[in-house]
């Protein structure tokens, strides 16, 4: 099914008797999901509203992200939440996945970013929450609960940014003698200063990594403060290579695993765990390839660690009853037929309609 | 303004109802009707009614217990942080008991190396940033009402500030709570990075007024103070070409901390008030950056060279922290001078910066039409306005005249594809509002949330959603019980 306009849409999944699977470009699933008969939303695509003296860009869902992004550079402009690259990859799953880059540190999260929508739910119903405006608090906040929802609760067919400037000038830092406990101390330095870090991160082979960005002289000044504080942890040179858009690790073998922590916890996981492939957000962000199946035996933190590949979907630690109970009932009161039981490990409640 | 009819079962039983509070949080209950007085209202004074009961607890597990009890008697619980909301959000029924969260000010928990604080929620918004200044951190969301407002009520309105243009509002500034539903239980949303395997609740159940749960405990992010920040006035001479300024500042890729503005009237009264020195002029802007000296001056030249296309009749550049002060002075007290003056109503709309010539224009007709003054002074880089209607609550029929005017402003905000409280809250005072901005759908979406949180709609069920359209949900559970 690849439907074209929101009201098909909604038409679909009015009239549908199985589960669906809304995907974009189907490029950030993970284990179980898209299992249900796939609802394409590609289709939906295009900018519908840009004003770059506001700041603001309104875009259907189904737009391409590197569409997007070469719209918003065409005026100097980015998300700031920086996505990762990948062929096909949709705005709309995107959002859907609440994928963020190494700029969250400093410019927050794609939820942060998102500033309204429009969804359809799983009784084909439209609905519009938040705006095109970046200050507002009229009425509940969905568009924070759909952002990372899934494909869960609804469709997303429309979605509204808060955009931003392109620096004019980046410089990164590397510290390449570290070992990413080591490193997780020079970022957690770098991160307490004045500096307005914008990426903080850790790859094997590369070392510490921190950019700065901003105007010329500024991003000069902060460069020249950074290293003077980090020489203390090592060498520091010229990492104006890295490539800050490709920071999300690839696994050949085994299953690729997400933990998110806080910095002063990293230590004590790594202790846990094998080499990891890379570090984000200053150390809040650790991503480690296991053999498949396995699951890490972590001591206890006040993060989460989830499988992104493999075979089935596990989520560590278990949820506390009641915040299970809470997104199982949000999941029913947005979807009651169960129509987007995406995940094998949720069985559909799926009613036949009379 | 119209609230729903008390319980009056809630009511005849009110004696053992506070008996029960009070043999769970012993001296914590407040029933003497010359002291529950106090709380008959918050910053939307317009509106009073004592309520049965305040409570005010000192733990989280002394919340529970008092929600366990107010769930399980049916009465309805209004939470309440300081009490400055200028919506009306802790506003109680005459058969509810506030929980009031004074007590709760504790800070649990500071690490700078992660860059959180954990507080209790009845912390002043000023006193978080004050535990870690010492240490060269702060917390970013300032509302003008920072000395006095709790860190819960910033929560449940997702409040902003000044400085949200660079640092966000509320909402990107909270990585958890701990918030206690109705029914008594007692759950941690959020997580490092503000996140959470499964649904974004921290997200829902910030800005949700109150309505979902009554947080506790709040982590907060800190950040590293910046080495120093300077503001500058740029005076115009029409609205119009200070909101073109602001628009070529931000279209040229140059993020203030803050840009504020300020029109004719408001810098009359604030200048009689506290004589900080503005030039007499049509409009003004303060525009704030941050950074080392050498970082500032690049950041003014630019901005500089952006605003001399525009004729400003003044371009004040600080020099001293003394300056600086005198320009954040105005702008500071502008409320105050207002209050001065007259007695004012304080709108919050929020629109596209596209429009906001258009909507300046429209609000001065408006002005004229009902015959009453408004001042504009508002957050210019985010288009979230303040206009302050001036009326006098002395003079019969001035309270509604105001109010019909706000109204209208606010559909304008709408109407031009903005919303109707960009950092208030929709409280009481804008809750019938809520079908000019949202559908029938749209407003089901978000009740079905509260629906989770709260089955049988007893946490400050009067607010956010026009009455009748919640009506069935209240009455019913109420009839059902």
């Amino acid at each position: 099914m690849r439907p074209e306009t929101e009201e098909d849409v909604a038409q679909l999944i009015r009239t549908a008797r199985e589960p669906l699977s809304p995907v974009g470009g189907g490029t950030r699933l993970r284990p179980g999901e898209g299992q249900g008969e796939r609802l394409n939303v590609s289709g939906l695509a295009g900018v519908t509203l840009y004003e770059p003296a506001a700041l603001t860009l309104v875009v259907r869902a189904g737009t391409q992200l590197d569409e997007v992004q070469r719209v918003l550079a065409a005026e100097g402009q980015m998300l700031a939440f920086e996505p990762d690259a990948r062929p096909g990859s949709t705005i709309g799953g995107v959002v859907a996945a609440n994928a963020s880059g190494p700029r969250r540190v400093q410019s927050g999260a794609c939820r942060d970013a998102l500033i309204g929508l429009r969804y359809v739910d799983g009784q084909g119903e439209i609905v519009r929450n938040g705006g095109r405006v970046m200050k507002n608090v009229t009425g509940y906040d969905l568009v924070k609960l759909l952002a990372g929802s899934r494909g869960r609760l609804g469709v997303l067919t429309e979605l509204s940014f808060k955009t931003a400037p392109i620096p004019p000038c980046a410089a990164t830092l590397a510290l390449p003698g570290l070992d990413a406990t080591q490193a997780v101390a020079a970022l957690t330095s770098a991160l307490t200063g004045p500096y307005d870090v914008s990426g903080a991160a850790w790859l094997p082979g590369q070392g510490a990594l921190i950019r700065i960005e901003g105007l010329e002289g500024s991003v000069g000044i902060r460069r020249r403060a950074l290293s003077d504080r980090l020489a203390p942890f090592g060498e520091v040179t010229d990492g104006d290579g890295a490539c800050w858009s490709d920071m999300i690790p690839r696994v050949a073998e085994g299953d690729l695993w997400r933990i998110v922590c806080h910095p002063s916890e990293v230590a004590r996981l790594l202790a846990a765990l094998p080499q990891p492939l890379a570090l984000d957000w200053g150390g809040g962000l650790i991503w480690v390839a296991l053999p498949s199946g396995e699951v890490p035996r972590l001591p206890q933190w006040s993060g989460h660690a989830a499988r992104v590949t493999g075979e089935s979907p596990l989520t560590l630690p278990a949820p506390h009853p009641v915040v299970a109970r809470l997104n199982a009932s949000l999941r029913e009161r947005f979807d009651p037929r169960g129509i987007f039981a995406s995940e094998s490990s949720c069985k559909p409640i799926l009613q036949k309609n009379s | 303004m119209q609230m729903p009819e008390p319980d009056r079962r809630v009511i005849a039983r009110a004696a053992s109802i506070v008996a029960r509070l009070r043999e769970a949080v012993p001296a914590a209950v407040i029933d003497d009707p010359a002291e529950t007085r106090a709380y008959e209202c918050d910053a939307l004074s317009a509106y009073r009614c004592p309520p049965l009961a305040v409570v005010l607890p000192a733990t989280t597990d002394e919340v529970a217990a008092v929600l366990r009890i107010c769930h399980d008697e049916g009465v309805p619980v209004v939470p309440r942080g300081a009490g400055t909301s200028l919506a009306g959000g802790s506003m109680p029924t005459a058969d509810a008991v506030i929980v009031g969260l004074a007590r709760m000010n504790a800070v649990i928990d500071t690490n700078l190396d992660d860059r959180f604080i954990r507080v209790q929620a009845g912390r002043t918004n000023l006193s978080v940033s004050g535990a870690v200044d010492g240490a060269g951190f702060f917390y970013a969301p300032d509302p003008s009402s920072q000395l006095a407002c709790a860190i819960g009520g910033n929560i449940g309105m997702n409040s902003g500030g000044a400085h949200c243009l660079k640092y966000g509002v509320t909402t990107n500034n909270l990585l958890g709570v701990t918030v206690v539903l109705m029914d008594g239980s007692v759950v941690a949303l959020g997580g490092p990075m503000g996140e959470a395997a499964g649904l974004d609740l921290l997200g829902v159940v910030c800005g949700s007024e109150g309505q979902l749960g009554i947080v506790t405990e709040a982590t907060l992010r800190i950040l590293p103070k910046p080495a120093g920040a300077r503001p500058v006035l740029v005076g115009f001479d029409a609205s119009e070409t200070a909101g073109a300024c602001v628009a070529a500042i931000i279209r040229a890729g140059v993020l203030p901390v803050a840009i504020e503005f300020m029109d004719r009237p408001c810098i009359r009264a604030t200048e009689a008030f506290a004589g900080a020195g503005y030039p007499d002029c049509e409009a003004l802007l303060i525009i704030e950056v941050e950074g080392t000296a050498p970082e500032i001056d690049e950041q003014l030249r630019l901005i500089r060279g952006i605003a001399e296309a525009f004729d400003p009749i003044e371009f004040r550049e600080s020099k001293s922290e003394d300056e600086s002060r005198r320009i954040w002075l105005g702008r500071k007290s502008a409320f105050g001078a207002m209050g001065q003056i007259n007695d004012y109503m304080c709108l919050d709309g929020t629109i596209p910066v596209s429009t906001l010539p258009q909507v300046l224009a429209g609000i001065a007709r408006l002005s004229g039409e009902y015959g009453l003054d408004v001042a504009n002074v508002f957050h210019a880089g985010d288009g979230n306005m303040h206009p302050l209607i001036l009326y006098n609550a002395n003079t019969p029929g001035d309270l509604e005249r105001c109010e019909a005017l706000g109204a209208e402003i606010l559909k304008l905000c709408v109407e031009v594809g903005g919303c109707l409280t960009g950092e208030h809250g929709v409280g009481v005072e804008k809750r019938e509002l809520m079908s000019t901005q949202f559908t029938t759908t749209d407003l089901e979406a978000q009740m079905r949330v509260k629906d989770v949180f709260d089955p049988g709609w007893l946490l400050n069920s009067a607010k956010v959603f026009p009455l009748a359209v919640s009506a069935s949900r209240r009455e019913g559970i109420r009839n059902a019980a």
